[in-house]
């Protein structure tokens, strides 16, 4: 019997890891990490092994489906593609002659495999694309491009060559990116220290050299502490701050009154330790590698915090360093013309976005916008009517807060798409199902990484599909095609893969033995004395003067962080490394592993309520409940209650998930209006809970 | 005894399960099972630091198996050429004796089969040139398969090290 390797892209989280399948007779045999790629060896985290375990799902959505009773009443009637996608493409069509393709949106979480459906919505004439990063990393883009000029992606993080890595917010040993975790557990290996600041101790914790257990909501505070050390103490790298950082003065005086010792009483964190920790970070530096954060989307002043990151980094003069944040290189800068984009093929369309980014909000990223804002606009009517949506592997109603009010949002819609490879919410809530293939039955189109040493990519499919389902280029190029929209009907990938590779010297068979197209011979870092930051000033700035032209100080006085009221907590939640969030929590593998969330609650409070570890507890928020397995533990802050998220699913056809755990988003009234007005991302850990016994 | 030996580095093991979930695919195995396991404890204090033990647990394959001296029917028994300790299915009655037998849990229920499961360190894979499953996915590479005379010397390297820091 003879196993094919098929060279190609992880699909089970947003990290997208390059892996292999071991194919035989049609059937997958065992997947393991692609070796070619730097740090990958052959390893991959339980989500990517339980790629297999989805495709063998009989649970996972089998066939078109258009909704045939009320919204989220679960009633469907099984319909061929034809059926759906000119059911989909009709009512589109509606829309567009009622109130124009504006009124369309899509929404999708990102990642590198965008071009084809982003174009096929530019190509219809909306300019209503947003993402989910409104609910995840938007305070950290903003905050980059507010001081460097370019967004957070123009650096790369160097773990395998640093002295020094530190978590604020950043949970590497959980939400596992499997090149990170090697590459940090080689470096630690050879002496690399690890740092972890977080209100509870989490996995990555457990490894660290040293852990800082915050009171919830004054990671800022820390932080100010931090940079009045570097630069009192002199501890900061002065020829890059003189060569790079404008308004160094502006800084020193702001943070004077920011010592440790009033951080200590902010954060709980002892003063002495902060200031041996800066001095370890000085000895360090640069290869100090202080991640800016993921999912950043927790206080309303996060974006504050992104910021402060980004500026020690650039006092230790470890951002564009190696061992640090490294920029990292595009194809051009290898010599290569880039990927040729279907975007491209259609002008930008001219219409103001109705999230009012680029025009009422002009300090934010026209890019992938602001979800939470565009739901607004579905309610409002404000600027104009969106009466379709298109939810694209995105599953708001358990990625935003208020799902109970989304769903009356989503009311006003004449058409809720949702495209999809497994079951979740907004799913059993469409009009109509598009089911999409999961990545190990699809092909993609390509991809570029930008990286020290970037590369071409290429998802390829493994194994032909089991059920009637569609890759996305598939599905956009049928309603592409019905909608007239004839620059983007294809019908076969190798078409697509040859649109995109037009100019740039590389050929399909140039995948074939491992998958990716490597631009440079090997890692290149930029030279530290020519670095250019993207800037008015070319430097790295401290103060933004387009922060400051809109009346949004660069430099944000610290306010002290809520405690929460007697008996209540702060409800914070995060990631384990067996989930993404929702959507693998039915996986049969994977929802054996871990099969509840429980609650973390501090030992002491834990005994004033007297509830004792593993008794069954009522959270409570507005007159609303749920109940929850306690984990009574002395590694969390007294003041906040954690859980992971992604669990409380209560769709009957999801037997293995079904009422297991508690939804964290359920319990925060009036979230969907509370977001970060400088950062742009919904502030998701800004609501308290009460706990109580069960009687 | 297997003459092979699998050494599990606990400094580098962050208790992922990528492991676990490799096994249960490998031996496409129904929710229940789990021929190997990573059991972690913690977190407790450990100085000033919060540590929790991530112990991975597969068969150990021991040099004299009471799951094979327990074994009624001759299902379980060790492979003549590497000592591997296998189950044969077509033999197993599902009696359970080696599950009470093996001191470390090592033998699972399959409830689908009815049969007794458990490690057999992927020896199709081995015979391969391959390592086991757990050991080729681990993304920490702190799982090591090989014979005993080449357990990696990570500790006493690592012990090495951070003396030399001290100096």
């Amino acid at each position: 019997m003879t196993t094919e390797n098929v060279y190609t892209i992880c699909g089970m989280c947003t990290v997208r890891c390059p892996m292999v399948a071991e194919v035989e007779n049609s059937n997958i045999r065992f997947l393991r990490g692609n070796p070619n790629a730097s740090g990958m060896k052959t390893s991959l985290c339980a989500r990517g092994v339980a790629g297999k375990a989805l495709i063998n799902d009989n649970e996972r959505i089998r066939h078109p489906m258009i909704r045939d009773g009320q919204r989220g009443e679960g009633k469907w009637r099984k319909v061929s593609w034809e059926e759906a996608l000119d059911y989909t493409a009709e009512k589109l069509q509606k829309v567009v002659d009622q109130y124009g393709p504006r009124g369309v949106a899509l929404s999708d979480r990102g990642g590198p495999f965008r071009d084809f459906h982003r174009a096929f919505l530019r190509g219809l004439g909306s300019p209503n694309y947003v993402n989910h990063d409104s609910s995840c990393a938007r305070n950290v883009q903003h905050a980059a491009k507010s001081v460097s000029g370019a967004g957070r992606k123009e650096v790369a993080y160097d773990y395998r060559n640093a002295k020094h890595v530190i978590l604020q917010m950043r949970n590497v040993f959980e939400a596992i990116g499997v090149q990170e975790v090697n590459d940090l557990t080689d470096a630690m290996n050879e002496g690399c220290r690890l740092t972890v600041i977080d209100i509870r101790a989490n996995v990555s914790a457990t490894k660290a050299d040293r852990f800082f257990m915050v009171r919830p909501g004054t990671d800022y505070a820390f932080n100010l502490a931090v940079i009045n050390e570097l630069l009192t103490k002199d501890l900061y790298n002065k020829d890059f701050a003189r060569k790079y950082i404008q308004d160094l003065e502006a800084l020193k005086s702001f943070v004077k009154d920011y010592t440790p010792q009033w951080a200590e009483k902010e954060t709980g964190v002892p003063a002495a330790q902060i200031s041996s920790f800066v001095h370890q970070l000085a000895k360090d530096a640069p290869a100090v590698l202080w991640h800016p954060g993921w999912m950043m989307a927790r206080y309303d002043t996060t974006f504050y915090l992104c910021r402060s990151i980004y500026i020690i980094n650039a006092l230790l003069g470890s951002y564009g360093a190696k061992g640090g944040l490294p920029f990292v290189n595009k194809p051009k800068d290898a010599g290569y013309s880039g990927l040729k984009k279907f975007m491209d093929l259609f002008e930008k369309p001219k219409e103001k976005r109705a999230d009012g980014v680029g025009w009422r909000y002009t300090h934010f990223d026209e890019g992938p916008g602001l979800a939470h804002l565009l739901y607004e606009a579905m309610e409002t009517g404000d600027p104009y009517p969106v009466k379709s949506y298109i939810a694209f592997r995105h599953d708001p109603l358990m990625a935003y807060p208020e799902p109970d009010r989304l769903r009356q949002i989503f009311d006003n819609l004449d058409l809720l798409v949702s495209v999809t490879f497994t079951w979740c919410d907004t799913a059993w809530y469409a009009d109509v199902v598009l089911p999409l293939s999961p990545y190990l039955e699809r092909d993609s189109v390509l991809a570029a990484k930008n990286a020290i040493q970037p590369y071409f990519f290429m998802r390829r499919r493994a194994v032909e599909p089991r059920f009637d389902t569609k890759a996305c280029w598939e599905i956009f190029s049928g309603l592409a095609r019905r909608l007239g929209i004839n620059e983007l009907a294809y019908d076969k990938i190798e078409d697509v893969w040859n649109f995109q590779l037009q100019g740039t010297g590389v050929s399909i068979e140039d995948f074939n033995e491992t998958g990716m197209v490597k631009l440079t011979e090997g890692p290149v870092y930029k030279d530290r004395d020519n670095l250019k930051f993207g800037t008015k000033s070319g430097k790295f700035e401290i103060i933004s003067q387009k922060l400051e032209d809109l009346g949004m100080p660069s430099l944000k006085p610290y306010e002290s962080a809520q405690s929460p009221p007697e008996g209540s907590f702060r409800l914070t939640f995060g990631r384990c490394a067996q989930h993404t969030q929702g959507h693998t929590v039915n996986n049969p593998v994977l929802g054996e592993l871990v099969p509840e969330n429980v609650l973390w609650i501090h030992t002491d409070a834990a005994e004033k309520l007297h509830i004792e570890n593993n008794e069954t507890v009522n959270v409570s928020n507005n007159g609303y409940t749920e109940q929850i397995k306690a984990k009574v533990t002395d590694f969390i802050h007294p003041e906040a209650v954690f859980v992971l998220h992604g669990f409380g699913h209560k769709l009957p056809v999801e037997s293995r998930a079904y009422g297991k755990g508690l939804a964290d988003n359920k319990f925060m009234p009036g979230a969907l209006k509370k977001w970060d007005p400088v950062g742009g991302a919904v502030a998701l850990q800004e609501n308290f809970v009460k706990v109580s016994k069960v009687k | 005894m297997s003459k092979y030996y699998l050494f599990q580095d606990q400094k580098r093991c962050i208790g992922c399960m990528a492991c676990v979930a490799a096994c249960k695919s490998r031996q496409a195995l129904p929710r229940g099972p789990f021929p190997s396991l990573v059991v972690a404890v913690g977190p407790r204090r450990v100085g000033n630091l919060p540590r929790t033990a991530y112990t991975f647990m597969p068969c150990f394959h021991c040099e004299n198996p009471w799951c094979v001296a327990a074994c009624p029917t001759g299902a379980m028994r060790p492979r003549t050429e590497d000592g591997i300790v296998t189950v044969d299915p077509d033999l197993c009655v599902g009696c359970k004796t080696c599950i009470s037998a093996c001191p470390w849990g090592a033998p699972q229920w399959n409830p689908e089969t009815g049969k007794a499961v458990k490690c057999d360190y992927c020896y199709e894979r081995v015979e391969a040139g391959l390592e086991p499953a757990c050991v080729t996915v681990c993304p920490t590479k702190c799982l090591y398969f090989g014979t005993p005379d080449e357990i990696p010397e990570v500790r006493r390297e690592r012990y090495a090290r951070a003396r030399a820091q001290d100096l």
